[in-house]
């Protein structure tokens, strides 16, 4: 019986210890500064070595250049090597690959899932790296895992409890409190810390909030610092609980899996709820899909076609300490949420910037880019044109034709070949 | 990247392939981890598609060709010594080749004759040893797509063809594109350095 007890007295009182140390000072947005010491010791550990990059050294001279080009050449027999290299040159090392692989570390951050490139490493560092498991899978994640059910289970029974009662100020109020508490009891699982930039943008009511998109973290990030009304597909299972529970609460807006492809339908009931200017800016991911947090990938031009104010926010984790793209053609969202728990931290850093409108005579899809661009800008992130979709998918024929015109322009000019008369 | 080992020992042939290639230890490493990201997968070898799900490779003019430089003969699948084979043209030509090879020994892949066979290849489409004038018509056709009219073209490949063409035959044989192409620094244009 002794080891029962024990086993109980320990429970009870980590229980108490993470209740009272955790639970209830992000129930009221304090901090203890527990976790700044933490990220403090992390910093200071992470010293060390080798730096690895790029596979191959690249020449990013442009296509005039590598042509050897003045405007108005001709076409010479070599000019298939400039296109013949670059085409080797993206079969060793590509950019969209690169970016829908992690990010790849200047130097080893100590866990395993990190060191694709590292060889040799000194007994020392494996020493470290044994501590280091040790502390992540026997203290921390338990550690993370409680408060992480802590959390779900009051925003569920939390969402139910303000659901049943009638529509009032109060309870918006109260569902806002809910949302909130149990939003920051859910970053501290993940030993989140984040540090939100220009607050005096933040979304209003009646808006539409965009973001660029790394995992399904981003969601929990955004909504620590303020109540979205959420966008997406109806799931099952725990998802779906969590879900059907915000609902009752709180406005937001599911959709049944074959509603989704109605394109006009959503947009629809997006308008819908943007009119209102009561209800919560809606939180949508234009790229349509997990982006390894390095680029900004195309933005699909639905969420611009909705009309209303749009405020850009970028995301941009710190990668040195976990990795939080979620690649969803490898990893399943369990073990992807193990992977985050495992991790030393979540360090990210949020910028809100000032809203943006469509302009007379610009489209969804200019306005898009526009947007994008923005975001690029300020999360100190890199543009491609590429879908994100390309992840699955074949490539759009428009970029190639793009490259088919300079090459033309070069060796045609504007339509009158440059022959020499012989 | 689980199971995905870092030992050059568990590349298949890694001596023969070496030899043949010339490619230092680290970078074959390299270049395995490459081929193996490639092989989503993991079927141990790379098929037409795996390369065509390459973004800036699908959108290069020449994508399709330089693909198919990756199965000659008509195969359908490439293993890592045939990738390594490829990319072995682009290496940069070392100083210390020119001095430390045997005659005896075939020539490295990376030799100024063997990439000019490399560029040779990707217009002769029947490989025949012989760029007909309506091989160099299609490859234009890839490199400007639409923008250019079938007149303009034809007049770009005439000249083209006749400034190479010696003996009169209304095609450029190997030996006339490596003469016409005798004053370009091949080994600049065609090579592809891999960092340490």
């Amino acid at each position: 019986m002794e080891g029962a007890d024990l086993a109980v007295k320990v429970l009870s009182t980590w229980l108490t210890l993470v209740v009272g140390l955790i639970v209830l000072p992000s129930a009221f947005g304090l901090s203890l500064g527990i976790s700044e010491f933490y990220m403090k010791i992390l910093v200071k550990t992470l010293e060390v070595s080798a730096a690895e990059g790029c596979i191959i050294q690249r020449d990013e001279s442009p296509m005039e250049k590598g042509l050897s080009g003045l405007r108005g050449r001709v076409f010479e027999l070599s000019d298939v090597f400039y296109f013949s290299k670059k085409g080797l040159e993206a079969i060793v090392e590509d950019e969209v690959t690169q970016r829908f692989s992690s990010e790849e570390l200047v130097s080893w951050n100590l866990l395993t899932r990190t060191n694709v490139n590292f060889q040799y490493i000194s007994p020392k560092l494996t020493m470290v790296w044994v501590l280091g498991v040790l502390i992540r899978y026997c203290f921390l994640l338990p550690l993370r895992v409680t408060l992480a059910f802590i959390g779900i289970s009051l925003l569920i029974i939390g969402t139910t409890l303000v659901g049943q009662l009638p529509d009032s100020r109060i309870k918006n109020w109260l569902s806002e409190l809910v949302h909130l508490t149990c939003c920051r009891i859910c970053v501290r699982s993940l030993s989140g810390t984040i540090h939100y930039h220009n607050k005096q943008y933040r979304p209003q009511k009646g808006g539409i909030c965009v973001a660029n998109h790394t995992s399904p973290i981003d969601v929990l990030i955004l909504t620590t610092d303020g109540c979205y009304a959420m966008v997406g597909q109806v799931h099952g299972g725990l998802m779906g609980i969590i879900q059907r529970a915000m609902v009752k609460a709180c406005p937001h807006v599911w959709f049944e899996r074959s509603e989704m492809k109605d394109r006009h339908l959503v947009t629809k009931r997006l308008r819908e709820h943007v009119a209102d200017k009561k209800k919560l800016p809606i939180l949508i991911f234009p790229e349509g899909t997990c982006i390894n947090n390095t680029s900004v990938m195309m933005f699909k031009k639905g969420s611009f076609e909705i009309g209303g104010t749009i405020y850009p926010v970028a995301i941009k984790y710190n990668p040195q300490f976990g990795d939080a793209f979620w690649n969803s053609s490898k990893y399943g969202m369990v073990s992807y949420l193990l992977r985050i728990m495992t991790s030393w931290a979540i360090v990210c850093d949020v910028w809100y910037m000032p809203p943006m409108t469509r302009e007379e005579g610009e489209d969804a899809v200019q306005f898009a880019n526009r947007v994008k661009s923005a975001i690029a800008v300020q999360g100190g992130l890199t543009e491609l044109p590429w879908d994100g979709g390309l992840k699955r998918a074949k490539v759009k024929d428009t970029f190639k034709e793009e490259q088919q015109k300079n090459y033309s322009k070069m060796i045609v000019g504007n339509g009158s070949p440059n022959l020499e008369l012989d | 990247m689980g199971s995905r080992s870092s030992h050059a020992a568990l590349i298949p042939d890694v001596d023969h392939i070496r030899r043949e290639t010339g490619f230092s230890q680290a970078s074959l490493l390299r270049l395995y981890h490459r081929f193996q990201a490639l092989d989503r997968e993991e079927k141990g070898y790379l098929s037409r598609l795996d390369l065509q799900q390459i973004g800036a490779l699908a959108v290069n003019p020449l994508g399709d060709r330089i693909i198919d430089s990756f199965f000659p003969n008509g195969s359908q699948r490439v293993d890592f010594a045939g990738f390594a084979r490829v990319l072995a043209h682009f290496r940069p030509v070392d100083e210390e080749d020119a001095t430390i090879r045997d005659p005896k020994q075939p020539e490295p892949l990376n030799s100024r004759m063997n990439k000019l066979r490399f560029a040779f290849q990707l217009y002769d489409l029947d490989r025949d040893g012989k760029i007909s004038r309506n091989e160099m018509l299609q490859v234009l056709r890839l490199m400007v797509g639409v923008q250019v009219t079938d007149e303009q073209l034809e007049s770009i490949t005439d000249r083209t063809v006749q400034e190479a063409d010696e003996d009169g035959d209304g095609a450029v044989s190997f030996m006339e594109f490596t003469k016409s192409l005798e004053k370009m620094n091949i080994e600049q244009k065609m090579s592809i350095r891999i960092l340490k």
